[in-house]
């Protein structure tokens, strides 16, 4: 029987990763990217933590995390594709000036 | 004994991917590691009795959200800023902060022990079938959220819309 | 012992599938250019064998011991990986089809979604394949192949969900069996709406005329096999008609009652029970891949901003209204 505290430690690990690429990379994509990793970390969780409780809400939870990570990369990658018009780059640090 | 292996492996894979995956020069490359590692989630989420979540794991992040990041990655053609800096300068001291944040929670849940209180159990959830007893918990108690999930979903529908619209007017 | 008995008899029924299924694939070439050929006044192959009938061979030899060729600048891996991930996600949706009763490799209930989520997997394979072929054609072939792909994704997801509503289920097993109180014991007569927008879009998910873009040779070459040869091209070309297998099977399974034969006629016909249901099964997937020639004979090709009007303007809003009458229905009057 695996314990929940691995799926737990799992779960941190993962968010990790994924905090750290955000914090490093500039690259747009790269940064939404590493959104999705923490976003599945969470889920992970979720869904771990409902399988050892017996309580579904947890899978329930996970349903709508995913459903908010779907709307969160349309809306990101618009953006960037919008910003992209102008200054020909995805480079985070490109995009210094409130005027386009 | 095999749960453990098995758990093992696919702990490690998912953390090996995901280094991969954050460290890649090329953006496609970079996207096709996390393909793999949210297969690997998905089967996860089967080893936890979770088999629609699995799937639509799969049909959501790997169907729709990754091959949009592709399309994006190929279609602004990005291929010139190989050349670019990979990380910021001062990664060493986020790489720091991160590290004791992952000791922090590491920590703080590697003693964490729950009690089962809930009635849905294994043996339930395998009679109905987890679809089933999915989607009658979602549609009766949490049919506000989930209609609200529709709201979530529209309003970038139509931002999408109106920032591609924008260039057209000019 | 007993898990290597159940082990052992799993992994005969996966070879059994597989080789039945790649032999299948070879005929329905010889099929394929026997129907089109009488349709156009033609004769079709005959030279090889009797009848032609070892030509399938023939072309395979042929394509094993063409050159490989790849291209300079192409992302080597990726190239290579491609046709392997196009193959390997169509041959794992035939595990959950039931080609009898109870006759699946995986009774899975889940089992219809399992086949949406290795379609949307070969979307890969054609992206990676158009990108890392480093060549214009290939690129613009795959960018279409995959726009393509994913929006008739959406409109076949979401037509099925109306045969979701009827059977109450996800398992393909008790999707047939809940047709069985249906008029001729199919789905096809209740659900017309839904059948027919689910057709429309197994012929673009399958990339067949008329939605054959990725391949219009008269803009783009090849599509994103442009730059493919000998066996790696035919592992395209066999994810390609085993996934109109796994299509034909879908829509039989789905609409047509599967294995099993209306009412009227076991009644009539009382003997018809010992014939074995798979045969009823092969035919009704037989009748839909003679029909999937049929519309390539016949119909020309659509231009691309048609083909997506008609995905997102007419098959999603229609498909969407099919789901909200089929649940009024069944909430009110079932």
């Amino acid at each position: 029987m695996v314990p929940l505290s691995w799926y737990l430690m799992l779960g941190a690990g993962l968010f990790i990763i994924g905090m750290f690429a955000f914090l490093v990379r500039r690259n747009v994509i790269m940064m939404l990217i590493s959104l999705e990793l923490m976003l599945n970390a969470v889920n992970i969780v979720l869904i771990a933590a409902s399988h050892y409780m017996q309580d579904i809400r947890g899978q329930i939870l996970a349903f709508f995390v995913m459903a908010g990570a779907a709307a969160g990369v349309a809306i990101g990658l618009a953006l960037l594709i919008a910003a992209f018009r102008n200054k020909e780059s995805a480079n985070m640090d490109e995009f210094d000036l409130l005027k386009g | 004994m095999l749960p453990e292996l098995f758990f093992g492996y696919f702990a490690c894979a998912i953390l090996g991917l995901a280094l991969l995956t954050v460290t890649r020069k090329n953006l496609v490359h970079s996207v096709l590691w996390m393909l793999l590692l949210f297969l690997h989630i998905a089967c996860l989420y089967l080893f936890l009795n979770a088999e629609f979540l699995a799937v639509i794991q799969i049909i959501v992040y790997a169907g729709a959200i990754l091959v949009l990041f592709l399309f994006l990655v190929m279609l602004l053609n990005l291929r010139e800023e190989h050349e670019a800096r990979r990380f910021v300068k001062a990664w060493q001291g986020r790489l720091a902060v991160c590290l004791v944040l992952l000791t922090a929670a590491v920590v703080s849940v590697y003693k964490v022990e729950v009690e089962p209180f809930g009635g849905y159990t294994i043996a339930f959830i395998s009679e109905v079938g987890h679809a089933k007893v999915l989607g009658t918990v979602l549609f009766n108690r949490y049919v506000l959220p989930f209609l609200m999930t529709a709201l979530v979903l529209f309003v970038p529908m139509v931002a999408a819309i109106v920032l591609a619209m924008k260039e057209r007017k000019r | 012992m007993e898990l290597l008995v159940t082990i052992g008899k799993t992994v005969l029924f996966v070879a059994v599938v597989l080789g039945v299924t790649l032999l299948h694939v070879a005929y329905a070439t010889y099929f394929e250019r026997k129907v089109i050929g009488r349709m156009q006044n033609r004769i079709g192959p005959v030279e090889v064998g009797f009848r032609g009938l070892l030509q399938p061979f023939a072309d395979m030899l042929k394509l094993l011991f063409k050159e490989d060729i790849i291209p300079n600048n192409a992302d080597r891996p990726l190239f290579f990986l491609a046709p392997v991930i196009v193959v390997a996600s169509v041959i794992t949706s035939l595990s959950v089809i039931p080609f009898f009763r109870n006759g699946s490799i995986a009774n899975l209930n889940v089992g219809v979604l399992l086949i949406f989520a290795m379609a949307s997997l070969a979307v890969y394979g054609i992206i990676i394949a158009g990108w890392s072929s480093n060549s214009k054609y290939s690129f613009f072939g795959a960018i279409r192949s995959a726009a393509q792909v994913i929006s008739y994704e959406i409109a076949m997801c979401i037509s099925l969900a109306g045969v979701f509503l009827m059977a109450g289920s996800l398992n393909l097993n008790d999707i047939v069996l809940a047709q069985r109180d249906q008029p001729l014991g199919m789905f096809v007569f209740a659900q017309i709406v839904g059948f027919v927008v689910f057709v429309i879009a197994a012929f673009a998910e399958t990339n067949r005329t008329p939605f054959d873009l990725p391949e219009a040779e008269a803009e783009l070459v090849a599509g994103y096999l442009t730059e493919y040869s000998g066996f790696r091209y035919s592992l395209f070309f066999l994810a390609e008609y085993i996934s109109m297998y796994v299509m034909s099977a879908l829509i039989a399974l789905c609409y047509l009652g599967g294995w099993t034969l209306p009412g009227f006629l076991t009644r009539a016909l009382p003997f018809l029970e010992f014939v074995p249901g798979v045969v009823w099964f092969m035919l009704k997937v037989y009748a839909f891949m003679f029909f999937y020639f049929w519309v390539r004979a016949t119909v020309p090709r659509y231009r691309f901003d048609q083909l997506m009007a008609i995905g997102w303007k007419i098959l999603i809003p229609v498909s969407v209204l099919n789901i909200v009458v089929t649940a009024f229905i069944k909430r009110w009057f079932m």
